[in-house]
């Protein structure tokens, strides 16, 4: 097995992590690392693949730089809707995963 | 019944990645040859270094929607922080090292950003990292209190958050009378690049610190 296939393999685990993340965790912020996780992952998985004949391909490594800065800006935008969500109602949770904690009054 | 759900859900997860592993061990070799048809046409796209002729030339269509991308996510930080926050903190007074640390640093990181948009002709560097360590320079001084919060962003500061996107959509627009988009005319393709990763790396450092500077004015 080449490095290339070892960072692949790498990527698949690390997207099954942060999707097991953004599906299990309550709390928005986790939500987000998960999600960042996640896309860490496939970010591996484009440039393992995309080198793994031994020849450095530069296609997926442009289009991974560019995925990672559209990342940063999704993820800030998310956090401000967080931030605005722990404004309105007090919780970082989405109400339906508040529904099986204890009720909230207010 | 929640530690049911659980499991099963981390059990889905580890299938979908044993399944992702397995296709990839069972992938065909590659259909095209994208590493030698970048080499190939490497010396009509007027930079030296194969990922900065992908991001700027080959496919510089992904970069000029990206920006466009980044700006959309600002104008929705904005958008959200006009609401104000009802989590108001005093913020702390920064530390004198802190403080010190900051002046040194900032000038160099301009310098640094300068380095890596020159070097991304023909070496790893360009217009997003150079960005990156802009933005980087502007949240250093905000952390340390050198610099204000972003209320209300003035006139100049919008211009220099459009520009990046603006100076890539102008070039975009003249080279179309070449017949198609963003195909730059061979002898004037190194400065053009030049000259639209100078405009990216102010607008994408502004963008990025301005994602930060914009919600820390919460606070206040």
């Amino acid at each position: 097995m080449s490095a290339a296939l070892l960072y692949a393999l790498t990527g698949a685990a690390l997207f099954a992590i942060g999707l097991a993340g953004l599906l299990l965790q309550p709390h928005l912020l986790r939500k987000i690392l998960a999600f960042n996780i996640l896309g860490s992952g496939v970010f591996l998985i484009l440039v393992g693949l995309g080198q793994r004949d031994g020849t450095i391909d530069p296609v997926p490594q442009a289009m991974v730089l560019t995925g990672i800065v559209v990342a940063i800006a999704a993820t800030a935008l998310a956090l401000a809707l967080a931030r605005q969500l722990l404004d309105l109602t007090g919780q970082m949770r989405l109400p339906e995963d508040r529904s099986d904690a204890e009720p909230v009054d207010d | 019944m929640k530690a049911w759900r659980t499991a099963l859900t981390a059990l889905l997860c580890a299938g979908l990645a044993l399944a992702l592993g397995a296709a990839m061990l069972a992938l065909p070799g590659f259909a095209v040859r994208l590493p030698g048809q970048v080499a190939a046409n490497l010396d009509d796209s007027g930079v030296a270094h194969p990922v900065t002729a992908v991001l700027l030339n080959f496919r510089g269509y992904d970069t000029l929607l990206e920006v466009a991308v980044l700006l959309l996510a600002l104008l929705g930080v904005f958008a959200l922080s006009l609401h104000g926050s009802g989590h108001a903190r005093p913020s702390a007074p920064a530390h004198p090292v802190l403080q010190t640390l900051a002046r040194l640093l900032a000038p160099l990181m301009v310098l640094v950003a300068g380095y890596l948009l020159w070097i991304g002709a023909h070496a790893p560097g360009g217009a997003f990292q150079a960005g990156a360590v802009l933005a980087a320079a502007g949240v250093l001084l905000r952390l340390a209190g050198l610099l204000p919060a972003w209320a209300q962003p003035g006139r100049l500061l919008r211009g220099g958050l459009a520009l990046g996107l603006l100076v890539f959509l102008a070039v975009a627009a003249a080279a179309l009378a070449q017949g198609s988009l963003l195909q730059y005319p061979l002898a004037y393709a190194g400065p053009l690049i030049l000259l639209v990763e100078a405009g990216l790396t102010l607008s994408i450092g502004l963008t990025l610190a301005g994602l930060y500077l914009a919600s820390a004015g919460w606070r206040q």
